[in-house]
């Protein structure tokens, strides 16, 4: 569905990704981890061609992104961005029909299949109480289900969410990332997800990326990947990793801060520079 | 162009039938949309014949219907005055129709660039009409040249000239790598204007028996309105205004952010191209012939906002109709308030449309709901 191959993004100054390769198949979530600034905004935005790459390629459904036109781009990859932006005065139904933007020519209104569209993507993200509350008016949680409408109206069936859980509480955290993967899994899209909390990571997505400035470091399952070594080389945070008592699945615990970090072997913090350093330093500042 | 409406792959009409079935199918947009635009073109028609009965000459309003009757549509005979004829058709008709069409033009343009600017203080002269129009307008005043050659006046041509080589340049300056972000955009608008009424100023200063001249050009008014200037801006107006109409959609998709609107395959530069176009080439055709005509494009989208809500679809043509029928009830007052002279236009927009917007503004403002639709 995407496959991502050597792409290198600079804004002008220093790359932001230095040849990433990923490859995402229909009906699997895949976890894009990295610590700020590693590049999985840029990533996102590299895929939509809302930033141009200065070399490899981004192909969607086979075909190379940048010989799409843009509608046709849209409506083949959606995004849940990482801060929606919800202008005054439109009501959710209104926000959701905006999807259907890559459906419809330049003259052309939303027809009833638009509508019946956008219904669906509220029902299936548990909207469609919200439908005609006025958007800028929601809470958090209720503001990601809207977006995530917004984006299955567009029907495309790459799914990109860029942070879809940063601002929500842990019942808000959960019920996004089950919904992200029972469509997934119903509808066979083919869904990347950049994700800040790497338990949750690990707990909902089939595979993971860890990026550390701007390249793939780790690769595969989330046990291969959340080592506590990578974690401390790419995040500089000293961790514990546990096995979740029901899933198998890892559970990344900090260290308390006097612990030894000889208990958990060679793990080394390597400095402020990693976390707040040059490189990617734009990435999340959106 | 068009596409196949959804992609091979994934099957997503898993409960779709149960979902369509649902009891409204109306798009709740769309649906009272034509309802309001009938009223507002009677309104617009309304008011249309209350400007052509108003004047210093005492015309009753049966019979200036009676007169238009007859010039429009070939109904019933004179018994009237031929000067009544005159009056009503020659001069009255002309400068309302030509306060309606400018009003209406100002209001589409400054609808539209607050959506492609997303600022709430875009109006149709931000970006250099305004400023371009008056050196234009200036250099041809200040200048030995005569105002016209014959019939063809030189004024409006310089002013329209001036005003979308202004707004072209701005363009130019702020666009680099294939776009032209918004707020390069206005501050490269406003370096523009202020180089162009620099200039601007130090010719009135430099050619000072002309200054009242100037600046009752640039105060605006329809007191020199004609047939012939009506139909200058008409073309102008109907493509402009076509334009942006077709653009409210998208303009809508805008509002949300330039970079979700493109990941909505929204193409932004183009959109915001063809807006500004579109605005700037009606709004530079208006100028060219009124003046400078304050406060209509800023105030009259933000009324409408305030009454009929922030979908570009409705804004748009109720900008329109609101703008028409607020610059022909402003030139009535405006040429009735001290007859027999006249107060600028300009005056009387900001007079009393400042208070009624100000009053709208704090009406709607504590819990009031955001789009203020139940105000009508």
């Amino acid at each position: 569905m995407l496959e991502i191959r050597d792409l290198c993004v600079d804004y002008g100054g220093p790359p932001v990704l230095r040849g990433v390769s990923l490859d995402v198949a229909a009906g699997e979530v895949v976890g894009l981890v990295g610590p700020n600034g590693s590049g999985k905004t840029t990533l996102v935005r590299a895929v939509t061609r809302v930033v141009p790459a200065r070399s490899g390629e981004v192909r969607i459904l086979g075909d190379d992104s940048r010989a799409l036109k843009r509608a046709v781009l849209a409506r083949r990859v959606a995004v849940v961005p990482q801060n929606p932006a919800l202008p005054e005065g439109f009501t959710v139904l209104e926000m959701v029909l905006m999807g259907r933007t890559p459906h419809l020519g330049l003259l052309q209104s939303e027809g009833p299949p638009d509508l019946a569209a956008a219904r669906r993507a509220l029902a299936e993200a548990g909207a469609t109480a919200l439908g005609s509350r006025f958007a800028n008016q929601l809470s958090g949680g209720e503001r990601q289900q809207v977006v995530i409408a917004r984006a299955l109206a567009q029907e495309a069936p790459v799914l990109l969410l860029d942070e879809p859980t940063s601002h929500l509480d842990v019942g808000h955290q959960t019920a996004v990332m089950g919904l992200v993967r029972r469509l997934c899994r119903e509808r066979g899209l083919a869904v990347l997800a950049t994700i800040h909390d790497l338990t949750l990571a690990a707990l909902y997505c089939d595979r993971l990326v860890l990026l550390h400035r701007g390249a793939v470091v780790a690769e595969g399952a989330p046990e291969s990947v959340l080592r506590p070594d990578l974690v401390a080389s790419t995040y500089g945070a000293q961790v514990t990793v546990l096995r979740h008592p029901i899933s198998g699945r890892p559970v990344v615990v900090p260290l308390p801060p006097e612990a030894d970090p000889s208990v958990t072997g060679d793990a080394r913090p390597t400095g402020l520079s990693s976390r707040f350093g040059g490189d990617g330093a734009r990435e999340g500042e959106a | 162009m068009k596409q196949a409406r959804t992609l091979p792959g994934p099957a997503l009409h898993a409960d779709a039938d149960a979902v369509a079935a649902g009891p409204s199918l109306a798009l709740p947009a769309l649906r009272p949309l034509r309802g309001r635009l009938l009223i507002a073109l009677a309104v617009v028609v309304g008011t249309v014949l209350v400007g052509v009965s108003q004047g210093s000459a005492d015309i009753p309003f049966t019979t200036v219907v009676r007169i238009l009757a007859s010039k429009t549509l070939g109904l019933g005979h004179a018994t009237w005055p031929e000067t009544w004829e005159e009056i009503v058709w020659q001069i009255r008709l002309p400068r309302v129709l030509l306060a309606g069409l400018v009003g209406a033009t100002l209001a589409f343009s400054g609808a539209g660039y607050q959506g492609v600017l997303r600022n709430p203080l875009a109006d149709p002269y931000l970006i250099g009409v305004a400023a371009g129009a008056g050196l234009g307008a200036t250099i041809i005043m200040v200048s030995p040249l005569p105002y016209a050659f014959g019939t063809v006046g030189l004024l409006p041509p310089a002013a329209f000239a001036g005003a979308v080589l202004a707004v072209a340049i701005s363009y130019g300056l702020a666009r680099s790598g294939g776009v032209a972000p918004a707020v390069t955009l206005i501050l490269a608008g406003v370096a523009v204007s202020a180089a162009a009424s620099a200039a601007m100023s130090f010719l009135i200063m430099a050619n000072h028996e002309r200054a009242v001249t100037v600046v009752s050009w640039l105060l605006g008014g329809f007191n020199t309105a004609t047939w012939q200037r009506v139909g200058i801006v008409l073309p102008y107006s109907l493509v402009g205004g076509a334009g942006v109409l077709a653009s409210t959609r998208l303009l809508n998709v805008l509002q949300l952010d330039e970079e979700e609107a493109q990941q909505l395959g929204v193409p932004v530069e183009r959109v915001k191209l063809l807006v500004i176009i579109a605005a700037s080439l009606a709004t530079a055709a208006a100028v060219s012939v009124s003046g400078l005509i304050g406060f209509v494009g800023l105030i009259v989208p933000h009324t409408v906002r305030l009454l009929w809500g922030f979908d570009y679809r409705r804004l748009v043509p109720m900008s329109m109709a609101a703008g028409a029928v607020f610059l022909i009830l402003a030139d009535v007052a405006a040429r009735t308030v001290l007859s027999p002279s006249e107060v600028p236009v300009g005056v009387v927009t900001a007079l009393c449309g400042a208070p009624f917007f100000l009053w709208l503004l704090r009406r709607n403002r504590p819990g009031g709901s955001p789009g203020g639709r139940a105000l009508f």
